[in-house]
């Protein structure tokens, strides 16, 4: 547990006269993953969108490796190492499975600019690509295109897109929503292997206690835009406060 | 060899390979098969309208950008032409001149229009392209001391590519081996080169992230491609194309006008070339240009001769009158939407 990654100081949001994110500061350190609950509209989302750049800030910073990323435009802070997927699947519908990882890895080396050559004729980003579908077991689909995949895989998809864009900061937005029993778990064990590199942290919104208790290193509550509880899971869950207000729910559905 | 001309990016389908190999010998041989002034000019215009509408394509198929700037940008290769031949004289450093001045012109406007307006809503870019290009067509037809207003400019064009200069004293195949059949394949071959730069375009890396635009702009910015900047130098390269079909255009006919080549008809034209053709293949604009050109100028002739030979028969000779086939025409559009949604190449696609 090392220096920060990821820091918000006096993060802020309001849409009109409300305050979707009230002024969050928190620390994300490399090598941990940090689960984000809270109940609905507890401003889970909107921080994820403050962070990755999708909503500007009223108030407040977004550091990574220490530099300010406040103000720059949602590419360049992919390009500088913050990874988003999303919790709404939002892919490229009518492009083949491949060539929406192939697009991603594309991003990532940096060849977008490139008019004149041939985009299949990049074998180093292909091959890339076919690494990442084997990995999330979706290389037997690779030339379907999107829009005709189960919900399931377009989860899986989504989730491959984050990997493929190699971030320093990677953000899930409740990845196996609405994904069945047997599909979540290949999910889950992909995001378990990216705590292995201890080089980058990872945040996770989700709801289902029983994936942050094997997950999570530390969670983190939100509870109408300001931050409630900050601790090591164990701590964090037994808490009075914690129980009663925001967890209650959510202990029941497991 | 042939993979690598086409960018890797072929014809997928046995019936659309033999269309456009027929398509393409035609407009290669078109002097020998379709000998006569009025076939050969209406080859050169399919050549330069492929380009054209090939040169739409790569933003409204491959970009989903809408933009009503086409024809300003065709215009303004035409203009530069007709310019400069006026005011340099007749040469061939007056045509390279006038060629290169209009494309700057078209890339320079590209970038204004593209830096002010592509931030912002597809509707207000749309709306933006359609006030440019009608102030600028406005502009032409009022400042007629530079561009000759409506009745638009005549000029020059070297020698070597006139009907004048004879290259051969015999025939070859019964026909003229003179400028103007050397003019026919200078556009020929500029189109057909210029069209697979396009089509390699589409198919390099640039054109897979215009793909990923067109499918969710907002996916493209969070896997970390500027949205805003690729969409100013797509408008920008297909108004580059645009000024270059422009410019052959006026090499062809000697004269520029803005109803040959700024008016709102020629862009609706283009817009149903596309679209009969087929969006974001590339090939469609082959088949919409040369399906539309052909029935622009020989529908009329048709209906007339079925007119004709329905002589006597109630109502149908008053349909087929010549004078209405822009009714027919519109009948083919909405009924080609209709059976074809994805354009003729898409279909043959199976799309």
């Amino acid at each position: 547990m090392t220096a920060s990654l990821l820091q918000t100081r006096d993060l802020a949001v309001r849409f009109g006269g409300h305050v979707a994110v009230d002024h969050v500061t928190c620390d994300f350190r490399a090598g941990e993953l940090t689960a984000i609950v809270g109940p609905n509209g507890a401003g889970k989302t909107t921080y994820f969108n403050l962070i990755s750049g999708q909503v500007p800030a009223s108030a407040g910073k977004v550091l990574l490796k220490g530099r300010e990323v406040t103000r720059l435009p949602v590419a360049e802070r992919t390009r500088r190492g913050i990874g988003r997927a999303f919790q709404l699947t939002n892919l490229f519908p009518g492009l083949s499975v491949f060539e929406n990882v192939r697009l991603v890895i594309q991003a990532r080396c940096h060849r977008g600019f490139d008019l004149f050559s041939m985009a299949m004729s990049h074998a180093e980003i292909s091959e890339a690509a076919q690494e990442i579908l084997a990995r999330v077991r979706l290389w037997d689909l690779s030339g379907q295109p999107v829009s005709e995949l189960s919900h399931g895989n377009q989860r899986k998809l989504e989730v491959a897109m984050l990997i493929a864009l190699d971030p320093k900061v990677y953000m899930f937005d409740e990845p196996t929503a609405g994904m069945s029993v047997d599909e979540a778990p290949v999910v889950l064990d992909l995001i378990a292997g990216l705590k292995d590199d201890v080089t980058r942290t990872i945040l996770l919104v989700e709801h289902k206690m029983d994936v942050i208790r094997t997950l999570a290193d530390r969670i983190i509550v939100l509870h109408n835009g300001t931050l409630a509880a900050d601790g090591p899971p164990a701590e964090v869950m037994a808490s009075d406060v914690v129980q009663e207000a925001y967890m209650g729910k959510a202990l029941e559905d497991v | 060899m042939l993979t690598r001309l086409l960018s890797g990016d072929g014809p997928r389908s046995l019936p659309l390979a033999l269309i456009l190999l027929a398509i393409f010998l035609c407009l290669a041989l078109a002097p020998f098969l379709f000998p006569g002034t009025r076939s050969v000019d209406t080859a050169a215009r399919i050549c330069v309208f492929i380009l054209l509408v090939a040169s739409y394509d790569l933003t409204l198929g491959y970009a989903g950008i809408v933009s009503f700037a086409h024809t300003m940008f065709f215009g303004m290769g035409a203009y530069g032409v007709a310019l400069a031949s006026t005011h340099l004289g007749r040469g061939f450093d007056a045509l390279v001149l006038g060629t290169l001045a209009g494309a700057l012109a078209a890339a320079v406007f590209a970038l204004l229009i593209g830096l002010f307006s592509l931030r912002v809503r597809a509707i207000f870019f749309a709306m933006i392209t359609l006030a440019v290009a009608s102030a600028v067509a406005v502009l032409v037809s009022q400042l007629s001391g530079l561009t000759g207003g409506e009745d638009g400019l005549n000029y020059q064009i070297p020698r070597a590519l006139t009907a004048a200069q004879k290259y051969l004293d015999e025939p070859v195949l019964g026909v003229r081996i003179n400028g103007k059949l050397l003019n026919y394949y200078l556009v020929f071959a500029a189109s057909t080169a210029l069209f697979l730069v396009l089509l390699r375009i589409v198919n390099s890396p640039f054109g897979r992230v215009l793909q990923a635009i067109r499918e969710n702009d907002f996916r493209a910015e969070a896997i970390g491609y500027r949205v805003v900047y690729y969409r100013t130098i797509a408008t920008c390269v297909s108004a580059v194309a645009a000024a270059l079909a422009g410019s052959l255009y006026a090499i062809w006919l000697r004269y520029v006008g803005p109803d040959t080549t700024l008016s709102f008809e020629i862009m609706v034209d283009i817009l149903l070339m596309v679209v009969i053709g087929g969006m974001g293949t590339m090939y469609g604009a082959v088949i919409g240009a040369t399906l539309f050109i052909l029935a622009q100028n020989y529908l009329q002739g048709l209906m007339g001769a079925a007119a004709a030979g329905l002589e006597g028969v109630p109502l149908l000779p008053g349909l087929l009158d010549p004078d209405r086939w822009l009714l027919w025409l519109g009948v083919l559009f909405v009924l080609s939407v209709y059976f074809f949604p994805t354009g003729i190449a898409g279909r043959l696609r199976g799309e």
